[in-house]
């Protein structure tokens, strides 16, 4: 267990799909060191395209009494995460000092076994350059001194208009992310994988 | 950028754009972002950005898209000549429509210079009926006007809302009252967007929202829970209304301090059993009973003819219509009612009204809503807008904290009386600017725009006995009645930043079609065509002149109070856009190029007295244009005086760009707390308001329950009052029944005429939030979000009609037909199928390559819409001429 463990907390109460998130992920990453975020037929048919986070949206229940769920997803840095272990050339690595996992592009031969491991689909391959990429929790904003304090967060987490997204150490009890887990009961997805993902789920209120 | 304005910071490396987020200084979104403005850079780099001007080839046919590059010199030549020629001749032959803009203050004053009354945006066609039937009821409306302050209200209520502009404020205000334990009701159709994360859905029949408001004033007036002291001080509710002409008795020859509206109304005084002035000292309105005036003319406060109306609008009644349980609707009501009344508070805030009482706090009743298309457009939107105002003004949350707040330059008086449309007679003169504004508030039949036979002045016959209070004017007419020729043909047709060939008309096919048809000579029907745009759409390939806009990040821009401001609550605020980057190719900002236009064509606010022109370009014209010489006011409120240190009135600053680009390109004026709340009856907040030219006169704008200047036109329509004009025969009946001083509910027009058997399901669109009208197709992030459309179906009528999740179907209307493709979802009620706005495509439009699945798998719901009814009237509100999209009646069945 790494002494720091930064992670995001989505805010399913709050969420209501606009996609702030997957654009400002894009635009930042894209013409970033992450980047680029590649797309395929941008202007033609069936386009798609390389995006750190995506929002799904899906119903529950039955007419009257649906629930509609706007459920935003990234890269959850699991605290054992499945994508490491499996990665053939140590391409897929977690960080010691802040348990981000990230890619080194350099070493990534694009064979996608993390994405075959990697239970929350978290993983995707950017078909142009063929190599794995993935939401780095900003790691090029977060300690970047040049970018004013208020500015060194993820930047999904500047975007979202419903304040939807918590970026914060989840090893330390008293930080927004981990009160947040604990005065909401934040949960964790499909923990029967014993991944341990970093981020968190903050439920709908009733 | 969408109407929602938000400040942004665009990050620049090696010239190019990095990286744009919201800036979070400014105070109307904090530093959030939305999707769209977080793609702003494949705006930028759009392959459908249009990049030179162009001019159809000779012999080319409008729509082939075959066009020459040519200079602006030429361009403008050929304006130039051919503006000039109509203005000498016959201004009206010009018509000027815009579309998605916010600079129709400078839109508005070009055709008002130019002399035509033929121009508007696109209101008519998108939410007329959301702030005409709040601004007659309450002096203001939803979007940038007013809206729900969330901060102190307990229950939120919203209706007939997707994604809007307006949104990320919206967005901020809704998660923090969640958080902060308020309880958000949806009433809607569809269950998406923000209705996602409503604490209760209430999933209601489209159209029917009228019939629901209704209900629920029934059921407070029933049960007493209404703010009783609210109605009887800053309401009508006590004026005495004449059981013989339904106008109101007042007591005559009293000083007015607005000579358009009158403040002499009666009351019945309950303690001295008479009627006197309303105010009067000591005074306490009757709202029940009927009197005697001394004269013996029959009468009955206005509230009394209210509770009438209301009798009949039970809950049962309701349910029939809107399909929510009678049960569910007395629930709501109950909540309502008691969370206004129980919870109500007071802030220790002093103020004096407007009869010069004072009082030593302001009351808040914690109950907020908010409304939009869903009420609007429809047919019947109009009186549904009445309906919810009156339901909000019951339970007293007008202009109060945790209510209801306008923002400036709202309230004005109901209707307001600052733009003032031309009389037929004079109207239009050749080489003289109109003799009057493009668009106003009629406040009865001797405003309206008609000639001494009956007729309208406008090609779009706005403000005409058809639609009489059409204060948005009526974009989706123009092209077919010019077309038509009716009232007049016209000779050349600017559209801005509007795609009326395509999602911005209410009758596609024939659209384009008569944007193509020639007369018998071989002339084009419409003979000249200019379309602007940043972006080639399915219109511009119709016109015969493509002028090249700029992007918002390439040009100067102005959000201004005397057009579609961003004010806070608590005072006006202003903001503008810089350049960030160079124009793409050849682009021109439209705003220089109608000031361009204005000074070639020697518009008199344009030039100087000794002709030379006035204003260099756009940028000039907002630091030095003046509403009127010396008057102080100008586009912009902030650093005005040579020094910088004015705000909303000064001297012209020539540095106020610079100022405004070094404080985050906003102004914001906050008013000291006592001007902050009761400003449609704030005396205080009333004369700083007309020293600061927000108002022209300082009366207090007491809310229309009963809505006398309706009356105006019904009386007309009768043969009587006092209106010297009368409606043509034709227009008697439907005037008469339309123009009801009380709100009523009616099934929309379309489904009255349509047999329900036959096509038993209502079909609506909502906006998602990813895109922005149908520009953002052209963006190669946002197009991944939203590629083609589904139509949504609830799977109990899907099943019934044989329709596949995923499969092809046709959606049929007595109109049209399209083939598209289903899904579906349990979020809609079962007697809608509805999709998102504006996705699907016309090949070749958009910069997108052949196959593109906006082409091949999109469609809008556009084709199955009619703009006429069987009976040949338009498919419009009665009262607004509001396009009746959502009106629109479907079968579906498997393809």
């Amino acid at each position: 267990m790494t002494t720091k463990q930064l992670a995001l907390v989505i805010d399913l109460n709050v969420c209501v799909g606009c996609h702030a998130c997957v654009t400002s992920c894009k635009s930042w990453n894209n013409a970033g060191a992450a980047g680029p975020l590649t797309d395929q037929n941008p202007y033609g048919a069936d386009p798609s395209g390389t995006f750190f986070n995506r929002v799904q949206t899906f119903e529950a229940g039955e007419f009257p009494a649906t629930e509609t769920v706007h459920f935003p997803k990234s890269c959850l840095h699991c605290e054992d995460p499945p994508c490491v272990p499996v990665c053939p050339t140590g391409a897929s690595y977690k960080r010691a000092e802040d348990g981000i996992v990230l890619v080194d592009y350099d070493k990534c031969i694009g064979c996608k076994y993390c994405a075959w491991a990697c239970p929350y689909g978290a993983r995707e391959i950017d078909e142009q350059q063929q190599v794995m990429k993935k939401c780095t929790l900003c790691v090029d904003r977060i300690y970047d001194e040049k970018l004013p304090a208020a500015d060194r967060k993820p930047a999904c987490v500047l975007a979202c208009p419903t304040s939807a997204r918590i970026f914060g150490d989840v090893h330390d009890p008293e930080s927004e992310a981990s009160r947040a887990i604990r005065e909401r009961g934040g949960y964790a997805l499909m923990p029967e994988w014993e991944t341990r993902p970093a981020n968190h789920y903050l439920p709908r209120r009733k | 950028m969408c109407a929602c304005r938000c400040g942004i910071r665009v990050h620049l490396r090696d010239g190019k754009i990095r990286h744009i987020d919201g800036n979070p200084a400014h105070p109307l979104n904090k530093g959030v972002i939305c999707a769209k403005g977080a793609a702003g850079a494949m705006k930028q780099d759009s392959p459908a950005r249009l990049t030179r001007p162009l001019r159809r080839k000779a012999g080319a046919a409008r729509g082939a898209g075959e066009f020459e590059p040519i200079s602006w010199d030429e361009a403008y030549a050929l304006l130039e000549e051919r503006l000039g020629r109509i203005r000498a001749t016959d201004p009206k032959k010009f018509a000027f429509f815009t579309g998605r803009d916010q600079m129709q203050a400078l839109t508005g004053l070009f055709a008002r210079q130019f002399g035509t009354p033929n121009y508007a945006a696109h209101g008519g066609f998108c939410s007329v009926n959301m702030a005409a039937g709040m601004i007659y009821t309450i002096g203001g409306s939803f979007w940038e006007f007013g809206g729900p302050d969330l901060e102190r209200a307990k229950l939120f209520v919203m209706l007939g809302t997707a994604e809007d502009h307006h949104s990320n404020p919206l967005k901020i205000a809704i998660a923090k009252f969640k958080r902060d334990g308020g309880r958000f009701i949806s009433v809607n159709p569809v269950r998406t967007g923000y209705s996602a994360i409503a604490d209760e859905w209430i999933p209601i029949r489209p159209g029917t929202d009228g019939a629901l408001l209704m209900a629920l004033c029934h059921e407070l007036v029933r049960t007493g829970r209404t703010d009783a002291e609210f109605l009887a001080q800053y309401t009508n509710a006590g004026y005495l209304v004449r059981e013989d002409d339904g106008r109101i008795a007042c007591a005559g020859g009293s000083p007015q301090d607005n000579p358009f509206r009158r403040h002499d109304q009666l009351w019945w005084d309950k303690a001295s059993g008479a009627p006197v002035a309303n105010h009067a000292a000591g005074a306490e309105p009757a709202l029940d009973g009927s009197y005697h005036l001394a004269d013996g003319t029959p009468v009955r406060p206005a509230f009394a003819l209210l509770r009438e109306r209301l009798a009949g609008c039970t809950p049962e009644w309701a349910a029939a219509i809107t399909g929510i349980d009678a049960a569910k609707i007395r629930a709501l009501a109950e909540e309502m009612g008691r969370t206004a009344l129980e919870q109500s508070f007071e802030l220790p805030i002093a103020w004096t009204d407007s009869w010069g009482r004072r009082h030593g706090s302001v009351r808040g009743n914690p109950v907020a809503f908010h409304a939009m298309r869903g009420l609007a457009a429809h047919s019947n939107g109009f009186h549904a807008v009445r309906a919810l105002s009156i339901l909000m003004t019951l339970l007293g949350t007008i202009d109060r904290p945790g209510g209801f707040r306008h923002k400036a330059p709202f309230p004005r008086s109901t209707p307001p009386v600052y733009a003032r449309l031309p009389q037929a007679g004079g109207a239009v003169q050749p080489g003289l600017p109109l003799a009057g504004a493009a668009l106003a508030f009629p406040a009865g039949p001797d405003e309206l725009q008609v000639d001494d036979a009956g007729r309208p002045l406008r090609i779009d016959k706005a403000f005409s006995w058809e639609h009489p209070l059409a204060v948005h004017g009526m974009m989706h007419n123009v092209i077919a009645n010019a077309w038509r020729g009716d009232p007049y043909p016209i000779d050349t047709l600017l559209i801005f930043m509007a795609n009326m060939a395509w999602n911005s008309s209410m009758n596609t096919p024939e659209a384009r079609r008569m944007l193509n048809d020639k007369d018998a000579s071989g002339e084009y029907k419409i003979p000249f065509l200019v379309v602007c745009d940043a972006f080639q759409s399915e219109t511009t390939a119709y016109a015969d002149l493509v002028l090249p806009d700029t992007t918002y990040l390439e040009r100067h821009d102005v959000m201004s109070l005397l057009d579609r401001p961003i004010s806070e609550f608590d005072g006006p605020v202003d903001s503008v856009r810089v350049p960030v980057v160079p124009p793409t190719g050849e682009c021109r900002p439209f705003q220089d190029v109608l000031v361009e236009l204005a000074g070639r064509l020697k518009l008199p606010a344009f030039t100087n007295a000794d002709g030379t022109r006035k204003f260099r370009d756009y940028a000039d014209f907002i630091v030095n244009f003046e509403t009127e010489p010396g008057s102080g006011q100008g586009f912009l409120i902030g650093w005005r005086g040579k020094d910088g240190d004015q705000a909303l009135l000064g001297a012209p600053n020539p540095r106020q760009w610079e100022r405004y680009a070094e404080n985050n390109c906003v102004f914001h004026y906050a008013m000291p707390p006592e001007h902050q709340y009761m400003r449609n009856w704030n005396r205080g907040y009333n004369e700083w308001a007309v020293k600061m030219k927000l108002r022209r006169h300082p009366d207090p704008v007491v809310i229309a329950i009963y809505a006398e200047v309706l009356q105006g036109f019904r009386l007309a329509a009768q043969g009587r009052g006092p209106a010297k004009r009368r409606p043509p025969e034709a227009w008697r009946a439907r005037v008469e029944k339309y123009f009801d001083p009380l709100p009523f509910y009616y099934a929309p027009l379309e489904a009255q005429a349509v047999d329900a058997a036959a096509y038993p399901l209502a079909a609506i669109t909502q906006r998602p939030m990813a895109m922005y009208h149908s520009w953002d197709s052209q963006n190669a992030w946002l197009r991944q979000i939203h590629a083609h459309n589904y139509l949504f179906v609830n799977p109990r009528t899907a099943r019934a009609a044989g329709v596949a999740d995923g499969g092809w179907m046709k959606l049929a209307s007595p109109w049209g037909e399209v083939r598209c493709m289903a899904r579906h979802s349990e979020a809609v009620e079962p007697g809608t199928v509805w999709t998102w706005n504006a996705i699907g495509k016309s090949p070749g439009a958009w910069g997108l390559a052949p196959g593109a699945n906006e082409f091949t798998r999109g469609f809008i719901l556009n084709h199955v819409i009619a703009e006429s009814l069987p009976d040949g009237t338009s498919n419009s509100d009665p009262v607004t001429g509001q396009a009746g999209w959502y009106d629109v009646r479907v079968r579906i069945s498997p393809a």
